[in-house]
């Protein structure tokens, strides 16, 4: 019986819910798919400043050359993701919902890789770079936080002066119901992402590394224990199953038991959290030279003929994606990039993958379609409910009526915008809906108090 | 017994003389000096509220009036120049007469001219649609359609016409207090000069694609062609990013971008119907066959009553006629309550290039029932 306690999984202390889980695409290994005949690439793919395309239309591109540089510090190189001519560089719709500024790839027949990269399988497990070298290389192949923020990778790693990162953590949590890419990455490329840890902590100059798991992918943390025994400064911690464990601030609190002050990053309590698949892109990218231009995207959904696991180029039509799966179901309703809980319903099937899709849900018509929303019950299951410990009722209806000062003072900017309290109200209050509209006037009121 | 009366008495009113003196006392030490004149301003200012001068409200207004040294930038839009040259008098000054504003709207993408390409069923808020992507038509640009404005509205200017999915905004009612442009997430309503005898024209449409695409998911889109900017002899339209606005200032209303424009996206309000010598000429032949043609049809329908001729006036397109009756008492009845001035922001009475020879028809019968009405 005291073992039972002692045993407890790790978990943050806060709200939390537990949705079904449904991964319906576990175990199955990944699959490469076949370049289209065009690819759009977004020049918008993470968060901040777009990237400025120094391509022209015509040109001829190699697979992995870059073809958008950053325009600005918090911005993101992008490379061809195959190899063709530049058919046109406009407007298209991407997964914002907006037509914005797009290169459009006509993919040749046999692809050519751009010189110096390593396109082969073999493992390279010795860090030849150095800790600006290894920077140097993130900013250069355009890794960006691939968890779903898109948040490029090297200003996380470029500690700022005065600060000091004591601990790294890895992010192998996939909290999302459906979304098994993590998963099966942790799985079938345990041994790079190993290199991968390895190579972060080398950039972040930190002695201690800890991988997060949520206790549902049992082989992947075995796996990664018997990986991480050769290593000392690597320890696997099985998390609790409980949404949502990979928010990064939940992670930490879960972990190392620090809690990121309101306003605050990581790195004001000591450590940087990357996700896995950013951890194996970093590896590639540092290690083959490969820039990122591919990703793994879970295809899913019940009525979906075949779910999977797919390796995919950025800029391949969702479309392509879905044909690959068995095809569009009858039945479907929305086609969401992302995961149920925090993902985005896609209002067109030619929208390209970029860097921060990480799966493509089908849901049917019956599970997508919102009930009508009800008045408030006062029932307070989404202030339990709400991991950052805000009052989502409360916010819902001070964002309705305007009282920005009144959302600003009751923290609205923590909001992690992960769904749990509109998905536990049994009204079906449009909470995260309003909440997020707060969230965005209130910044917009910051920017315009500091410009002044 | 009676003392106890007699005692409670005094020293119950002596109580209330020394309270009486001491408030006198506060009352005359502590007075706020406040100029008379700002509740006499206050007075006069039309007490909405509505804070479309950019003051708070209407006591906010008059103190400002009342401490700004120079008040030619400041002005009550609900009040109007009425009201204003009251204010003048009661400060002392001149104020100089400006032209009274409407809000007019920017987009025309009805359900017939925009096909819905997908389903939005989250907050029935724009601003939270308008977040999540770019609408549930192709056009970006345009009318989102879930009536934020019109919840703005204090006025009862606006309504939500169910047939087009776009707002309507009611000209008699309309104070130009900008309460739904500041409430319009994609920008397409604006306030625009009245005009002379309320006459006035305005691009209705917002779309900045390339001419394919904002064709494509809307037919009545400006795909910035420039064609009115060759007709226009005043420059007082500029295309820019593919959509082309008309400078009110320089505009001197004569009508000849209206009838070039092939999509329909340049709206006219409150001007009589269309002359033989408004029409440009090389559009003269197709014209006459329609006439030819209506007159025949003229015989057959000639007994038109009068509600069906306001109703195809408020709306060309539902003049498509016969069909959708309700549809027409509805719009009529609203027509009835604004004496002649219409209220409905479509009497795009040049539909002449259109393509189906039955619009054609149709339209040109209205037109001549209402020269006749």
């Amino acid at each position: 019986m005291f073992m039972f306690i002692f045993n407890k999984l790790k978990t943050f202390p806060k709200g939390g819910i537990h949705p079904p889980e449904a991964k319906l695409s576990a175990f199955k290994s990944i699959e490469k798919i076949s370049l289209p005949a065009n690819v759009k690439i977004p020049i918008s793919q993470h968060i901040g400043v777009p990237s400025v395309p120094v391509v022209e239309r015509g040109e001829a591109v190699k697979t992995g050359q870059i073809i958008d540089k950053t325009g600005g510090f918090v911005s993101a190189n992008i490379h061809a993701p195959a190899s063709g001519k530049i058919a046109k560089i406009s407007e298209e719709m991407d997964v914002s919902g907006y037509r914005r500024m797009s290169v459009m790839i006509r993919v040749d027949k046999e692809e050519q890789w751009d010189d110096g990269i390593d396109t082969t399988d073999e493992l390279r497990s010795e860090i030849s770079l150095n800790r600006e070298q290894i920077l140097e290389k993130i900013l250069e192949k355009g890794i960006v936080g691939m968890g779903g923020a898109t948040f490029p990778s090297h200003i996380k790693l470029n500690v700022p002066r005065g600060k000091k990162a004591d601990v790294l953590i890895i992010n192998g949590a996939e909290c999302e119901p459906y979304l098994t890419a993590d998963h099966q990455l942790m799985l079938e490329k345990s041994e790079e992402l190993m290199v991968g840890v390895k190579i972060l902590m080398k950039a972040l100059d930190v002695k201690k590394a800890i991988i997060g798991i949520e206790n549902n992918k049992k082989d992947a943390i075995d796996k990664l224990c018997k990986l991480a025994e050769k290593h000392d400064d690597i320890a696997v911690e099985a998390l609790k199953v409980q949404y949502p464990q990979g928010g990064e601030k939940q992670l930490i609190k879960a972990l190392i038991n620090r809690e990121v002050p309101s306003g605050k990053l990581p790195i004001d309590v000591g450590t940087v959290v990357h996700n896995v698949g950013t951890t194996y892109a970093v590896y590639e990218a540092v290690q083959k030279n490969k820039p990122l231009i591919e990703r793994i995207v879970t295809v899913t959904g019940k009525s979906v003929k075949n779910p999977g696991n797919f390796l995919v180029r950025v800029g391949t039509p969702v479309s392509t994606l879905i044909e690959a799966a068995g095809g569009l179901p009858e039945d479907s309703g929305k086609v969401i990039n992302g995961g149920p809980m925090m993902g985005k319903a896609l209002n067109d099937l030619d929208i390209p993958v970029t860097k921060g899709t990480s799966g493509i849900l089908i849901l049917p018509e019956k599970e997508s379609s919102r009930s009508k929303s009800k008045v408030c019950i006062r029932c307070s299951k989404c202030v339990s409910s709400c991991p950052m410990g805000l009052e989502p009722f409360y916010l819902m209806t001070a964002v309705q009526r305007g009282m920005n000062d009144e959302i600003e003072n009751n923290r609205i900017l923590d909001c992690i915008e992960c769904g749990s309290c509109a998905y536990i109200c049994p009204s079906n209050r449009e909470l995260l809906d309003y909440i997020r509209l707060g969230k965005s006037t209130v910044s917009n009121l910051i920017r315009e108090r500091q410009s002044v | 017994m009676n003392q106890t009366i007699i005692i409670t008495i005094v020293s119950l009113s002596g109580l209330g003389a020394v309270a009486a003196m001491i408030l006198y006392v506060v009352a005359r030490q502590f007075k706020v000096e406040t100029d008379p004149r700002i509740d006499e301003i206050e007075e006069v200012l039309p007490a909405t509220n509505c804070g479309g001068c950019g003051q708070p409200g209407c006591r906010a207004f008059a103190e400002a009036l009342v401490n700004a040294t120079d008040i030619s930038d400041m002005h009550c839009p609900v009040g109007g120049n009425e009201v204003m040259k009251q204010v003048g008098d009661i400060l002392g000054v001149e104020v100089e007469e400006k032209d009274p504003y409407i809000a007019v709207l920017k987009c025309s993408g009805s359900f017939e001219h925009r096909k819905k390409t997908n389903i939005y069923d989250g907050a029935p808020n724009c601003t939270v649609a308008a977040q999540l992507y770019g609408g549930d038509t192709g056009c970006s640009y345009g009318c989102v359609g879930l009536g934020e404005c019109v919840d703005a509205c204090d006025f009862e200017a606006m309504y939500m016409d169910e047939n087009t999915g776009l707002p309507v905004i009611i000209e008699d009612k309309c104070t130009a207090c900008n309460a739904c442009v500041k409430a319009c997430p994609k920008d397409i309503i604006e306030l625009w000069p009245r005009g002379r005898k309320n006459k006035r024209i305005y691009v209705a449409c917002m779309n900045e694609d390339k001419g394919g695409i904002a064709k494509k998911y809307c037919s009545v889109a400006c795909t910035g062609c420039e064609k009115c900017i060759d007709e226009c002899k005043y420059d007082s339209i500029v295309v820019e990013n593919n959509l082309a606005v008309i400078d009110p200032e320089k505009c001197k209303l004569c009508k000849k971008c209206v009838y070039v424009c092939k999509s329909n996206s340049i709206h006219m309000i409150n001007f009589p119907p269309p002359k033989e010598k408004d029409r440009p000429p090389k559009e003269r032949p197709s014209r006459k066959l329609a006439q030819t043609k209506a007159e025949v049809a003229e015989v057959e329908v000639s007994e038109v009553d009068v509600v069906k001729v306001a109703a195809s006036k408020a709306d060309v397109v539902q003049a498509k006629t016969t069909e959708a009756d309700s549809v027409k008492d509805k719009t009529s009845e609203v027509e009835t309550d604004k004496a002649n001035t219409s209220d409905i922001e479509n009497i795009n009475i040049k539909n002449e290039d259109d393509t189906s020879a039955d619009q054609k028809d149709s339209k040109d019968i209205s037109s001549e029932n209402e020269n006749k009405a």
